[in-house]
C-alpha cells in the first residue's frame, strides 16, 4: 500500500472526504533486502561445494595480485610511481570482479583498482601510467574493454550505466562491472548511477569494496545505513552483501549478478566486506585513524589465507603448485620493474595533440611556442657540451648537459 | 529580400523550429544520434524544442530521463563511449550546474585522457540568458565557466538559420560541444528553409552580420540583435558600426575578429554575461595583443554588471541594451581628458 492509498482513520476525523486518487503501484515487488550477515563459503559447511579448478586458479591469481601490490608499493618508495593507492588485503574483491566478466563486458575501475585491470588482462606497465605520471591512461579502454581508472569519486558509476544502456539499446550481449568504494558511496553520482540504472535496468552491477575508511573517515561517520548493500532497496535493485576476503563466494555473487543482469533482470548493488591492510596511499599515515590491532584482526581474516585453508584441507595445496604459483608472481613482479625503472620515451608535442578531433587556431599557436622553447633549450645544451669539450669544470657540465639547470 | 526568399522556397519560422529540425534531421541521417534529458519526450521539451521526436523516433532514441543533471551527462558519457551521439538538454542554464563534475573532468578530458582513442561525441544543449521573465536561475549566462575548460567547444547561434547549421555542425563534431541557446531568441523568426543547401555551418568561424567602417561590435547570442538595433541608431549619430558574430566561442576566430578591428580600428565587446572574468575580457585581450597598432582607442566592453543575475522586474537595468552600447560607442572617440576623469 502507498501513502497515497492510505484512508484516514475515523477515530481521527476524515482529513479528506474521498480516498485520493491511486497512484501507479509498485509491479514488481520483489524481495530486495540483503541479508543481514556476509554471504561466505569457505569456513562453512557450503564449501565443498566450489570448483576445484577454480579454487587453484583463484589462489594463483590472489597471489599474483598480492606481489603487484608489493612490487608497485616498492617503485612507490622508489620514486618509479608518483603514488599507489595499494589494494593489499583486497586481492578477492579485484580478482573476482575480473573474472566474473565475459571477453565483451566492461569493467569501470577506481583509481584503487588497477589490479582488477591486470587481472582482466591489462599488461601491468600500462596499468601502472597514471600513477607514475607519464600519460593520464597508458592503455587503449576498447582493447579490454576497460574504462579509464576514474580518479574522481563514484563519477564512473553513471559511464557504466551509460554504456550498458547503450549497448543494450544496440541490442549487444554486455554486462558492465563498476567498483566502487565505501566513501564514493557518499558521492550524489552513486545515488544517479544507481537510480539511472534501475529505472533502465540496465545490464550494470555496482560492487562496493567496503574497505572500512574513506582515507581516514571510518564508515561509521560515512554512512548511517544500516549497510550499503541495504541503500540498493531504495533504488529498486537487489543487494547483496558478502565477505570481501572470500574470493569464492565474491565470485559466486558478482557471478550470479552479471548473468542476472546478461538475462535482462537488471542491475545489481554488491557490498564486500573487506579491509584496507595498507594506508590511502603511500603519501598517507593509517597509524593516525586505526589501531595495529585491528590491522592485525584482518590479518587473520586474509584472502589468500583463507583460500589456502581450504586447499590444504583439500590437499590440493602441493609444493610443486606452491611454487609454481610464486614463481609466476615473481616473474610477473621483475618484469614489472625492469620495465618501470626504464625512463618512458615521452612527446610533449603530444601535449597538444589530442585535445580536440581537429587542432584549433590557438593550440596550434601554443604548439609552435613549445616547439621553439624545445628547440631553444635544445640549442642551449648543444652550447652546453661544447663548453665542456673545452674544458669546462664537470660539475657544470653535467648539470647543463642534463637541462635541469639554467643561468 | 522578399522577392529572394519566396524564390528559395522560404517560409518564416522560429529559432525553437529550426532548432528542432535540426534534431530531427540529425537523428534521421544517424541512427546513432540519440536525445536526452528532463520532459524530452511526451512534453518535447519545456521550450518544444525536442518536440515531436520521441513520436516519430520511438522513446529509445528521444527518452525523457530521471531528474538528475549529473546521471544525465555521466550517462551520456557512458553512451558516448560505447559509440553513440547523445544530445542532452539541460533544460536552464543553472539547471545544468550540478552536471559540472561530469563535464570538467570527464566530458572535457576523455579524449585527451585516452589519447585520441576515446573521443566523445556528445552535444549538451543549455538554453541560456535572460530577457525572458524568468525567476531565480533561470536567466544565467554561464558560457565563461565552460570556455574556461580545455576540451569543450563552445557554440551559440544567434540567428534562425545558424541555429539548424550549427547544431547540426554540433552533433557532426567528434568533439563535446556545449551548445548555447539563447531562450530570449527561441520565438524570434526569419525566412528560412532547412532544405537550402550549405545548411550545416562551421564551428569555429565568426560572421559579420552588418559592414561598417566606424568600429566594430563583437557579439554573440542574445546580445546580436541589441548589437544590430544599435548600429542602425548609431547611423544618426554618425557612426557606422560593424557587427560581428562570434558564433563559437571556442575554437575562437581570431582572423575574422582581428581583420575586422584592423579596418574599423576601434571594438566594444557586447555580452550579457557579467564583465569581471567574463568573455569579453578574453576578447579585448586578444585583440589588444594582435592588432595594438590599429586601435585608436582601447577595446571596450558593455557587459551584464557583477552581480548575480537580478530578479525579473530589474533584469532590463542589467541587460546590456541599446543606449548603453551607444554610451560606450561615444567613449571610442577616446578624449584625453576621458582617462583623467575616469577616476582610475
Amino acid at each position: 500500500m502507498t501513502v497515497l492509498e492510505q484512508r484516514a482513520s475515523r477515530r481521527s476525523g476524515s482529513y479528506w472526504p474521498a480516498p485520493p486518487p491511486a497512484w501507479r503501484p509498485r509491479v514488481d515487488p520483489a524481495p530486495l533486502l540483503p541479508d543481514a550477515e556476509p554471504y561466505r563459503l569457505l569456513g562453512t559447511d557450503a564449501a565443498g561445494r566450489i570448483d576445484a579448478g577454480l579454487l587453484t586458479d583463484l589462489y594463483a591469481e590472489l597471489v599474483r595480485g598480492r606481489r603487484y601490490n608489493a612490487q608497485a608499493t616498492a617503485l612507490t618508495r622508489q620514486g618509479r610511481l608518483a603514488v599507489y593507492p595499494s589494494s593489499t588485503g583486497q586481492e578477492a574483491c579485484q580478482v573476482a570482479a575480473a573474472r566474473v566478466l565475459k571477453e565483451q563486458d566492461w569493467l569501470f575501475p577506481s583509481y584503487r583498482d588497477t589490479l582488477a585491470a591486470v587481472a582482466r588482462g591489462l599488461d601491468p606497465v600500462q596499468a601502472l601510467t597514471l600513477l607514475r605520471g607519464d600519460w593520464h591512461t597508458g592503455y587503449d579502454p576498447h582493447e579490454h574493454r576497460i574504462a579509464p581508472l576514474c580518479t574522481p569519486l563514484a563519477t564512473q558509476l553513471p559511464h557504466a550505466v551509460g554504456l550498458a544502456h547503450a549497448a543494450r539499446l544496440k541490442g549487444d550481449d554486455v554486462v558492465a562491472l563498476a567498483l566502487v568504494g565505501d566513501g564514493g558511496t557518499s558521492e550524489g553520482d552513486f545515488h544517479e548511477a544507481l537510480n539511472f540504472a534501475a529505472v533502465w535496468q540496465a545490464p550494470v552491477v555496482f560492487l562496493v569494496q567496503n574497505n572500512g575508511f574513506a582515507i581516514s573517515v571510518p564508515l561509521a561517520k560515512q554512512s548511517a545505513a544500516p549497510s550499503l548493500a541495504h541503500k540498493a532497496v531504495g533504488y529498486g535493485m537487489p543487494g547483496r552483501l558478502v565477505d570481501g576476503n572470500d574470493a569464492p563466494a565474491l565470485h559466486e555473487v558478482l557471478g550470479e549478478a552479471v548473468e542476472r543482469a546478461r538475462r535482462g533482470g537488471g542491475p545489481t548493488l554488491v557490498e564486500a566486506l573487506t579491509y584496507r591492510i595498507e594506508a590511502h596511499t603511500n603519501a598517507d599515515d593509517a597509524t593516525r585513524y586505526r589501531t595495529e590491532a585491528e590491522v592485525e584482526e584482518w590479518r587473520e581474516h586474509d584472502p589468500i589465507a583463507l583460500v589456502e585453508r581450504e586447499l590444504t584441507e583439500r590437499g590440493l595445496l602441493t609444493d610443486d603448485f606452491v611454487q609454481r604459483t610464486r614463481d609466476g608472481a615473481e616473474e610477473m613482479a621483475a618484469a614489472l620493474r625492469d620495465h618501470m625503472n626504464q625512463d618512458p620515451a615521452l612527446d610533449p608535442m603530444d601535449l597538444f595533440a589530442h585535445v580536440y578531433a581537429e587542432q584549433t587556431a590557438q593550440l596550434r599557436e601554443q604548439e609552435t611556442q613549445l616547439r621553439a622553447e624545445l628547440e631553444a633549450e635544445a640549442a642551449d645544451a648543444g652550447k652546453d657540451e661544447e663548453k665542456a669539450a673545452k674544458g669546462d669544470t664537470a660539475g657544470g657540465t653535467a648539470r647543463g648537459a642534463a637541462g635541469e639547470e639554467r643561468p | 529580400m522578399t522577392a529572394t526568399a519566396a524564390e528559395a522556397g522560404r517560409k518564416p519560422a522560429s529559432m525553437a523550429q529550426a532548432l528542432n529540425r535540426a534534431l530531427r534531421d540529425a537523428m534521421a541521417d544517424d541512427p546513432a544520434v540519440h536525445v536526452m534529458g528532463e520532459d524530452v519526450a511526451e512534453l518535447g521539451g519545456v521550450f518544444r524544442i525536442t518536440d515531436g521526436l520521441a513520436k516519430e523516433f520511438g522513446e529509445e532514441r528521444c527518452g525523457d530521463t530521471p531528474l538528475a543533471e549529473a546521471g544525465i551527462l555521466g550517462t551520456a558519457v557512458g553512451m558516448a563511449m560505447y559509440g553513440l551521439r547523445p544530445v542532452v538538454e539541460m533544460q536552464f542554464d543553472a539547471f545544468a550546474y550540478p552536471g559540472f563534475e561530469q563535464l570538467i573532468s570527464h566530458v572535457a578530458r576523455m579524449r585527451n585522457r585516452t589519447r585520441g582513442a576515446m573521443p566523445l561525441p556528445l552535444t549538451i544543449r543549455v538554453p541560456y540568458g535572460g530577457g525572458i521573465g524568468g525567476v531565480e536561475h533561470h536567466s544565467d549566462s554561464s558560457e565563461a565557466y565552460y570556455l574556461a575548460t580545455p576540451g569543450l567547444q563552445v557554440v551559440t547561434p544567434a540567428t534562425v538559420a545558424d541555429a539548424y547549421g550549427l547544431l547540426r555542425a554540433a552533433i557532426a563534431s567528434d568533439d563535446p560541444v556545449v551548445f548555447l541557446e539563447p531562450k530570449r531568441l527561441y520565438w524570434s523568426r526569419a525566412d528560412w528553409s532547412p532544405d537550402a543547401p550549405e545548411q550545416v555551418a562551421e564551428l569555429g568561424r565568426a560572421e559579420i552580420r552588418r559592414r561598417g567602417r566606424s568600429a566594430t561590435l563583437i557579439t554573440y547570442g542574445p546580445s546580436l540583435p541589441v548589437c544590430l538595433e544599435a548600429a542602425e541608431a548609431a547611423t544618426a549619430e554618425g557612426w557606422d558600426l560593424e557587427v560581428l558574430d562570434l558564433r563559437s566561442l571556442v575554437p575562437f576566430d581570431d582572423e575574422t575578429v582581428c581583420a575586422s578591428v584592423r579596418r574599423t580600428g576601434r571594438a566594444v565587446v557586447v555580452h550579457e554575461s557579467s564583465g569581471f572574468g567574463g568573455p569579453g575580457g578574453e576578447i579585448a585581450a586578444r585583440v589588444t595583443e594582435r592588432c595594438f597598432h590599429h586601435l585608436e582607442a582601447p577595446v571596450l566592453r558593455v557587459a551584464g554588471f557583477d552581480i548575480p543575475y537580478p530578479p525579473p522586474m530589474l533584469e532590463r537595468h542589467h541587460l546590456p541594451g541599446v543606449d548603453r552600447i551607444l554610451d560606450t560607442v561615444g567613449r571610442l572617440q577616446w578624449e584625453s581628458d576621458w582617462t583623467e576623469g575616469s577616476g582610475d
